[in-house]
């Protein structure tokens, strides 16, 4: 705030100091700051008030890793549970084992990140104390509760070769669970003010529904038999298409706060994962076609592990970018102000 | 907490109320009770009427002193007398200093010294009858006596201080309360929202639910803390720390239909006396959040005290939210099937 730095185009922040004009600074009308790099706007540049361009919302305090790392390894597992439930109804068991594998792994590792960002680790256990429909943290805390030890039961059964009945039984709960898990991570970040998240609510579950089953699609075709993985190409490319789809909407309909999606790092990372998982479907969808025509196998697994290789970082990117963006939209006061401003203007005729 | 004094509607009677619910929405008198207090005080709230304001900050260091906030660390903001920033953790009222070059409806800028000279004539006294008596011809040029110059020597208008003592608005529908999955945050009787601090496990979800950014996660604490209208205080029958050492009543406590009813009068005089801008911020039941607990009167629009013009409760879309995820998930499972269908050879 009173520090100034010496920059390229010289010095920036610095006070006026004895020259200082009254008001210069506070509650008067001024222009938005924006990134010359980003796409073109939306939304003309909008004319707006703030304090001192102070934030009028507090971003979420969460660590991206753990959180943006959450969102990730939830749709993982939790569409990493239909392919297990597949896998071993149609007699698949490479990609049963390595879908209950991945979900159980997902899941655990997501549990450790959850409770790691907690302000009050020890104290995990009060998410249970109580069921509010009003939180989706509260339901998202009980359905993990329920999905995570299924998922461990259903890997434990596959790996030991023990207790089948009831690893059947946990997989085929797990994959009804599974779908919730997976999009249920929408509503957490939809159920707050920040305004890239908000705005989004329509259309972000259909997003991470697609993200998380490209994600699981490439686990599998990464890691599982390639003559087993045909449900999992398909899945690539329908996950592919509904995620890539769903945001495209959800930023045409979004207006102004779709606008921390289109820069900085959150763009970055979108784009990225854009073309990551584009590419990693596109190779999917290919390997299925050379597999149906039976010349692929002297190819071997290296374009399915590039594909699930894609898939995988292409989904993971996807998380971080609009965590990033959510954050990005709370801090600036503009997505705040202008949007609720333009709501009251069109209240009152 | 004090539970000496608390009324027997309080926790401590009868079967525990169910207090971290949410409520209906739409507008709602009677919030404790909604709660599901029985027989609850009348709601209990702020009304801060910043044209009163004179930004001494005594509301800042009597909710610290009382409630035992930490300081929430040295930074001078450069930007004006404000270097608390904002509300947090560790800022449960906030004085916010607006400068601007525009005069105060009904004040006089540029005053001319244009009367009688008591030093003067005081000096005067015992001397010369009549010599200290001073001439109406020396007022200063564009000011003939009486008459008040619109514009300061430099060209520039007068400038006028906007000062607002900013809290915790306690909601009608608490978007901070929703979305709390411990039940930490929960609705007093007084019908205010207060935090458990022996309950929160520092989620941090209230902070970005908040359209108000008002709550605060506390650093090497883990925390999530924020104004509680000081319920200890209430039980026993006090007012706030902050409303007790407001020199100017800027700062008033009581009952809100009471309050409601206040403000009301208070902006109707102030436009009488010329003061246009004045406005009532958060006092209605039908805004996006049910009303405010704590409002205010503003001089100017909210955004440039830092308030947001229209803000919602996040949580009246929640159903909306929670059927598009329904869908989406009917969708991932559609999906998944559709990978296992048999591909007619």
């Amino acid at each position: 705030m009173s520090e100034s730095d010496v920059t390229r185009g010289g010095l920036e922040g610095a006070r006026p100091g004895r020259e200082a004009v009254t008001g210069a600074h506070a509650g008067r009308r001024r222009r938005r700051r924006r990134d010359r790099r980003g796409e073109q706007p939306v939304v003309p540049e909008a004319h707006f008030s703030s304090y001192y361009g102070r934030p009028v919302l507090k971003a979420p305090p969460w660590r991206a890793l753990d959180i943006a790392g959450y969102l990730f390894l939830g749709g993982l597992a939790g569409a990493s549970s239909l392919l297990a439930a597949g896998g071993q109804v149609t007699g698949r068991p490479g990609l049963a084992r390595v879908a209950k594998l991945g979900a159980a792994g997902a899941i655990t590792v997501s549990l450790g990140a959850l409770v790691h960002d907690l302000g009050r680790p020890a104290r995990f256990v009060n998410m249970l104390r109580v069921v509010k429909p009003t939180s989706p943290m509260n339901i998202g805390s009980w359905l993990l509760a329920g999905y995570a030890p299924l998922t461990v039961a259903a890997a434990a059964a596959d790996v030991t070769g023990r207790l089948r009945v009831m690893g059947a039984g946990a997989t085929a709960v797990a994959a009804v669970l599974g779908p919730a898990v997976a999009t249920y991570t929408a509503v957490l970040l939809s159920d707050t003010a920040v305004p890239s998240w908000h705005e989004g609510y329509r259309e972000l579950p259909f997003v991470f529904a697609g993200s998380g089953a490209a994600a699981a699609a490439g686990l599998a075709l990464a890691c599982a038999p390639p003559a087993q993985t045909e449900p999992a190409r398909r899945m690539a490319v329908l996950g592919a298409v509904t995620e890539l789809g769903a945001f495209r909407l959800m930023k045409r309909r979004m207006g102004l706060v779709a606008e921390p999606f289109e820069q900085g790092r959150p763009h970055r990372l979108l784009r990225g994962a854009e073309l990551l998982t584009t590419a990693g479907a596109a190779l999917a969808a290919c390997a299925d076609a050379v597999g149906r025509a039976g010349v692929g196998r002297r190819l071997g697994r290296v374009p399915a592990a590039v594909a699930g290789a894609a898939l995988l970082t292409g989904s993971a990117a996807l998380r971080f970018g609009v965590f990033h963006a959510g954050v990005a939209s709370a801090q600036d006061p503009a997505y705040t102000v202008v949007p609720q401003r333009e709501r009251l203007r069109a209240r009152s005729g | 907490m004090n539970d000496g004094e608390r009324t027997a509607a309080g926790p401590a009677g009868g079967a525990p109320p169910d207090t971290h619910r949410s409520l209906p929405h739409g507008p709602r008198a009677d919030v404790a009770r909604a709660a599901g207090h029985r027989d609850p005080p009348p709601r209990m709230g702020f009304f801060t009427d910043t044209s009163v304001c004179i930004g001494c900050k005594a509301c800042e260091v009597a909710c610290k002193e009382w409630n035992g906030v930490p300081e929430h660390g040295l930074e001078l903001t450069g930007m004006s007398y404000d270097n608390t920033q904002g509300l947090g953790a560790n800022s449960w009222r906030h004085v916010a200093f607006v400068e601007q070059r525009k005069p105060l409806g009904g004040q006089e800028p540029g005053v001319a010294h244009a009367g009688p000279d008591v030093f003067e004539a005081a000096r005067a006294l015992g001397t010369s009858p009549g010599a200290g008596t001073p001439a109406p011809e020396t007022a200063p040029a564009g000011a003939p006596a009486g008459e008040i110059p619109p514009v300061a020597p430099g060209g520039r208008t007068e400038l006028r201080w906007l000062m607002s003592s900013d809290v915790c608005k306690h909601c009608t529908q608490a978007a901070c309360l929703d979305v709390c999955p411990t039940g930490a945050l929960f609705r007093t009787e007084f019908g205010t929202v207060v935090l458990q601090e022996d309950v929160c496990n520092g989620c941090g979800y209230c902070v970005p639910a908040c359209p108000y950014g008002v709550v605060g996660r506390r650093e090497g604490d883990g925390r999530a803390w924020k104004c509680t209208l000081c319920y200890d205080r209430l039980g026993a029958g006090l007012e706030p720390a902050c409303a007790k050492a407001c020199p100017t009543d800027s700062i008033q406590f009581g009952p809100l239909e009471e309050l409601r009813e206040r403000a009301a009068a208070r902006v109707a005089q102030l436009h009488a006396a010329g003061v246009r801008d004045a406005r009532l911020y958060g006092e209605s039941p039908e805004d996006g959040v049910g009303g405010d607990g704590a409002f205010f009167l503003l001089l100017d629009e909210p955004e440039v005290y830092g308030l947001p013009p229209d803000p919602v409760v996040t949580t009246r879309d929640l159903p909306a939210m929670w059927k598009q995820a329904a869908l989406a998930a009917v969708s991932l499972a559609a999906l998944g099937v559709a990978g296992f269908v048999r591909r007619p050879r």
